[in-house]
């Protein structure tokens, strides 16, 4: 996998995955010209589309489109069903995630990713191994940081 | 409000977060972000020393607001601080944003090194995976150096815990694919193969990752893993569908992993242990026959992972494109995904048969599902599956069913989507001419390509249909009829006028006989359109009318009358007007013989290869770009020069205008007709004396001849660097099999060259000789590179001394590196000034991208093995072509060495034939080469096959090769 993008319907980019180096100035490009291609697509389409020498697999999960360009040989259906197991991973940490705990919690959502995909291949693919991992890693902090946990207090949206 | 806040939620980043978002407009967000920046900025200035929270959450902040598109440009220290916090939250935080921020900046990275360093050997699992997914998350070379000697000894170290090992696999994938020559193969790969065999599923599928990477590169080194993913595939499909637990996926036992073993079979060529075959063959049908079973789930989840493992299984069968049954089968599978109500899986079944259609065994079966892919064409209602359509229509074509595809296609190209037409164009041109048995269809379908979709049809396309007119004489008759009745329409495209006008100049005289046709009807029928057509085309049929004019010399005066009306004698436009005047004053001055020899139809176009095709691949493979300067080349070398046939005496009365590219070009062919500079006496005829002609552009003393006294006191300039150029192709191809020559020789000047290359370095001498005894004087020879060549080839020249004697040489040195592989050669234009008169000749440099390999030998089997691993279509170019030379053994051998690759003897089955091996050596990698000549003496042919792991590279080698027999 060449990179991964999160981005909202209204055209607005949640998270952003590199695998190759690249240059910020191509990003943005790329990221502009790829979320205008995707968002322009009807429902019902197929999900996947060339774009520039790469695939483009996509899938739309409520307000929230999750974008993998891959490579030629690459397999479109089981990038697919990554994008899929990564939703349910966040689902699942988050319980029944919504757009917002992405935004308010997005390095959360970049450790997740790092633990399920690495040097855009997959790292492991049991659910389980996967937050294992993550909450281990919140164990430690909690541990760690008792004190300092700030007291949540809501605040209006 | 998110209702979960995991971990060690940071209250001051949520605050901001919600600022941001309450930002009502754009420029309140700006403000907002401004002042955080700026209170983080003092506190990271501030005297007091921050806490490592603190730190984290501004490193944090700072973080979000990158990635809400911003620079970011400091923070940096801060975050390497982080690193070697012993709070793991800090660590991560520090890492997170070295991996989405980290520049290469040197000073920072050695920081960042020594952090990673200690945390690797921290034997903390937790701390390692961070430090492993911080190098896989940058992968920068610097990086690599530091680290790739080591993670290899932690991914097979006995103790590693098994996450380390799946974070060390995918952590030197990453390193692999960046900077492969600073991973070291050792004794650790037989034990990373030996990991398939691990316990643990996850670490089995990373491994495979690194595994199928590594193995593209290197594959004898990991041919054992061949025996080993074909077991573990067998046991995976062999397995109940609870057995393999968490890694059964919506009932698919461990798609990613079937899929990954599949990918990594594909690295080879069929097991040649038979025990292993079969049991490969076993899984294959198993997963065809699973297939067919009922789903074990409604959920598209499930079938999309078992058909993600089925749709892999089929690429491998048609890797290894050697059992037709299990071909006919993943045909039919495909044919029913054809009809199937997913989008995603008829997209798929659409692109996985257009490969199926290029085996032998399967062909044919692709070929029954014709009316559904024609089908598909007409319903589909995503753009995306209809171009996948197109594809396959294209690929299943053949002499049988082009007809039909090709009237499919135009039927289509009707409605079609503005974003494919042009392609659509290009693949019915080209099937239209490949395969075309009677020429009339051909004729018949370029122009409806035009009329139903002109916009689109590129000049390559029109180019080709006169190419081929002028060659064919069975067709001209008939194409001059067509044009000159598809003409007739009120409104019709000017890409129509444009081949009408030419092919009228030609041939219209065939259909001249015809009242209805006559000559006067044909001028009257062309000229109608001329006040709405742009300069060029007008300008070519400027041309076509002085064509007319020899042909048909009883509208001459007609003709004549256009030419001189002020619309034309007084055009704004210089070049029309240039046209005007001097096609004027030819069709007055010439007579009738001259006339006939200036004017005189066009030579037969040599054959080539087609330039549409040329431009297809361009729009569809990546790494082709370069085509692009071959359709420059070719277009400027013969299309244009020979589109504009009556101009060429003009260039020669005529002053240099601007637009000169579109005059003169036509020189080279000219020469050959024109009437030799001894019969003096008429006008015409001392110009032509003059005329800088391609066998001596340099036409010295050339000023008493022609009375006007602007022209006698401009400078004769011998531009046109398209045809010595051109001319000068006989030569530049000697050189690519040598390097020590005459280069370019004319009455005036010789250059000489002598060059040596090394791996991707080189060094050539440029021989300059004075043949003349008088000074040269502001000699400058430059070196021109196009900016595509730019990128691939560095050229440093020193600059020569600007006066050269008479009978003196000097030399100039070009030193040279290849930094990727390239298409096109480097200009060497040359300009000085001789005896009064400008002197300018170009020259291409034999700089070709074979001067950079170094032969490589290699057994038989090994031959054979890597060349069907470059089995993939696009890595094979293939040439058939006739013999230009007496076909001699030894003569083609030393060529073959002499083109740089190693000669293998013994290794082709059949001893008549050549193969040869070689590795071509850029900056940035290295690409392996597999060549195999063909000879055909009967037939007097060759058939050539380049098999590189690079398509373009392919392409280059082949061209440069084939013009060496």
């Amino acid at each position: 996998m060449r990179f991964m993008l999160l981005f909202s319907r209204q055209g607005k980019l949640r998270l952003q995955k590199w695998y190759l180096a690249t240059a910020d100035k191509d990003k943005k490009k790329m990221v502009r010209e790829l979320m205008q291609v995707v968002l322009a697509r009807k429902p019902k389409m197929c999900s996947f589309l060339e774009w520039r020498d790469l695939k483009v697999v996509y899938k739309r999960y409520a307000s929230l489109y999750f974008c993998c360009a891959i490579e030629g040989q690459d397999n479109e259906l089981i990038t697919l069903e990554l994008i899929h197991r990564y939703v349910e991973l966040l689902d699942k940490y988050f319980g029944s995630v919504c757009e917002l705990d992405i935004i308010f919690n997005f390095e959360k959502a970049y450790f997740i990713l790092d633990e399920f995909v690495m040097g855009g291949e997959i790292q492991d693919t049991s659910k389980k191994s996967v937050l294992k991992a993550i909450e281990q890693a919140d164990l430690l902090q909690e541990v760690r940081n008792p004190p300092k946990r700030p007291l949540w207090t809501p605040i209006d949206l | 409000m998110p209702a979960v806040s995991k971990g060690d939620g940071m209250r001051g980043l949520a605050v901001f977060i919600s600022d941001i978002r309450n930002c009502k407009s754009k420029e309140a967000e700006i403000k907002r972000i401004n002042k955080e920046l700026a209170n983080i900025r003092s506190k990271f200035k501030g005297d007091k020393a921050l806490d490592g929270y603190s730190k984290k959450k501004y490193v944090c902040k700072l973080l979000f607001i990158f990635l809400l598109g911003h620079d970011i440009d400091f923070g940096h220290m801060e975050a390497v601080n982080l690193l070697s916090s012993n709070r793991y939250t800090e660590k991560q935080i520090g890492y997170l944003f070295i991996s989405v921020l980290v520049n290469s900046n040197s000073e920072l990275i050695r920081l960042i090194n020594n952090a990673i360093k200690n945390d690797l050997a921290s034997r903390n699992p937790t701390f390692m995976g961070l430090a492993l997914h911080c190098i896989a998350n940058v992968g920068s070379r610097e990086m690599a150096e530091a680290f790739a000697g080591e993670i290899p000894k932690i991914l097979v170290a006995g103790d590693t815990m098994d996450s380390v090992k799946q974070s060390a696999a995918l952590c030197l994938l990453r390193l692999y694919r960046t900077s492969p020559d600073l991973v070291p193969m050792g004794d650790w790969t037989s034990r990373v193969v030996h990991l398939l065999n691990d316990q643990h599923l996850g670490v089995v599928t990373a491994a495979t990752s690194l595994i199928t990477t590594l193995a593209q590169k290197n594959p004898e080194e990991f041919k054992t893993s061949v025996s080993l993913a074909v077991s573990r595939l067998s046991r995976i499909v062999t397995s109940a569908s609870t057995d393999l637990q968490d890694y059964t996926y919506y009932f698919v036992p461990a798609p990613w992993l079937s899929v990954k073993l599949l990918r990594l079979l594909q690295c080879y060529p069929p097991p040649e242990d038979p025990a292993v075959r079969g049991r490969l063959t076993e899984c294959l049908e198993t997963i065809l026959n699973k297939a067919q079973e009922p789903p074990k789930s409604k959920k598209v989840q499930h079938s999309n992972a078992k058909n993600a493992v089925l749709f892999e299984a089929i690429s491998l069968i048609i890797h290894h494109d050697s059992e037709p049954n299990l071909l006919v089968r993943a045909c039919n599978q495909l044919g029913q995904f054809l009809q199937h109500r997913e989008t995603n899986l008829r997209y798929l079944a659409l692109e996985s048969m257009c490969t199926l259609a290029s085996s032998e065994f399967s062909h044919e079966a692709v070929k029954t599902h014709i009316e559904t892919v024609i089908n598909a064409l007409k319903t589909e209602r995503d753009v995306s599956v209809r171009q996948r359509a197109v594809d396959l229509l294209y690929a299943m074509c053949d002499r049988s069913n082009a007809q039909q595809i090709v009237a499919e296609m135009l039927n289509y190209l009707e409605t079609a989507d503005y974003s494919i037409r042009e392609e659509i164009v290009l693949k019915v041109a080209i099937l239209a001419e490949k395969y075309a048995v009677d020429y009339t269809w051909y004729v018949d379908t370029i122009l409806n390509l035009i009329r139903i979709a002109g916009d689109y049809v590129s000049e390559e396309v029109w180019y080709r249909v006169i190419q081929i007119v002028i060659n064919r004489d069975d067709v001209q008759g008939y194409a001059a009829k067509t044009v000159f009745e598809a003409l007739q329409a009120p409104a019709c495209h000017e890409n129509l006028v444009k081949v009408g006008g030419y092919i009228l100049g030609e041939f219209g005289n065939l259909i001249a006989g015809d009242p209805r046709s006559s000559p006067l009807i044909q001028f009257n029928l062309l000229h109608s359109k001329f006040h709405l057509c742009s300069v060029p085309t007008r300008a070519l049929l400027l041309s076509t009318y002085i064509k007319f004019v020899n042909l048909f010399p009883e509208i001459k005066t007609t003709i004549q009358d256009v030419l001189r009306s002020d619309s034309q004698l007084k055009n704004a436009d210089v070049e029309l007007q240039q046209r005007a005047v001097e096609y004027l004053r030819l069709s007055t001055i010439a007579s009738t013989d001259i006339l006939a020899t200036v004017l005189e139809e066009m030579p037969p176009f040599p054959e080539r290869e087609s330039s549409i095709l040329a431009k297809l691949k361009k729009k569809k493979g990546p790494g082709t770009v370069t085509d692009l300067e071959e359709i420059k080349k070719e277009r400027s070398s013969d299309m244009n020069g020979s589109a504009e046939p009556a101009s060429v005496n003009a260039s020669a009365v005529s002053t240099p205008s601007p637009s000169a590219d579109l005059l003169g070009l036509g020189a080279a062919p000219l020469a050959n007709s024109a009437p030799p500079p001894s019969s003096s006496g008429s006008l015409l005829v001392d110009v032509f004396s003059d005329s800088p002609s391609a066998v001596a552009p340099l036409a010295p003393g050339s000023d008493d001849n022609f009375a006007s006294p602007d022209l006698a006191s401009s400078e004769v300039v011998s531009e046109e660097p398209a045809d010595t150029v051109h001319d000068a192709d006989e030569l530049f191809h000697k050189f690519v099999c040598k390097n020590n020559g005459v280069l370019f020789e004319n009455q005036l000047l010789q250059i000489g060259l002598k060059s040596e290359f090394r791996q991707n370095l080189g060094r050539m001498f440029i021989f300059y000789g004075n043949k003349t005894s008088t000074q040269f004087l502001n000699f400058t020879p430059t070196v021109i590179c196009s900016d595509d060549l730019q990128s691939s080839l560095n050229l440093q020249t020193k600059p020569v001394d600007p006066t050269v004697d008479g009978g003196a040489q000097v030399q100039q040195v070009v030193n040279i590196e290849c930094v990727s592989d390239f298409m096109e050669a480097p200009i060497l234009n040359i300009q000085f000034r001789y005896g009064g008169t400008f002197q300018n000749l170009s020259v291409k440099l034999p700089i070709t991208l074979n001067k950079f390999f170094q032969p490589t030998e290699m057994s038989s089997q090994d031959f054979f093995q890597r060349w069907k691993q470059l089995s993939n279509p696009k890595q094979e170019v293939q040439n058939i072509f006739k013999a230009k030379h007496p076909m001699d053994a030894e003569i083609t051998k030393a060529k073959i060495i002499g083109f740089g690759s190693a000669l293998l003897e013994e290794v082709d089955p059949n001893p008549a034939n050549f193969v040869g091996a070689g590795i071509i050596h850029t900056k940035t990698t290295q690409i392996g080469c597999l060549l195999r000549l063909e000879p055909n003496l009967q037939a007097q042919m060759y058939r050539l096959t380049l098999r590189t792991s690079k398509e373009a590279v392919s392409q280059r080698l082949c061209e440069l090769l084939s013009e060496q027999f």
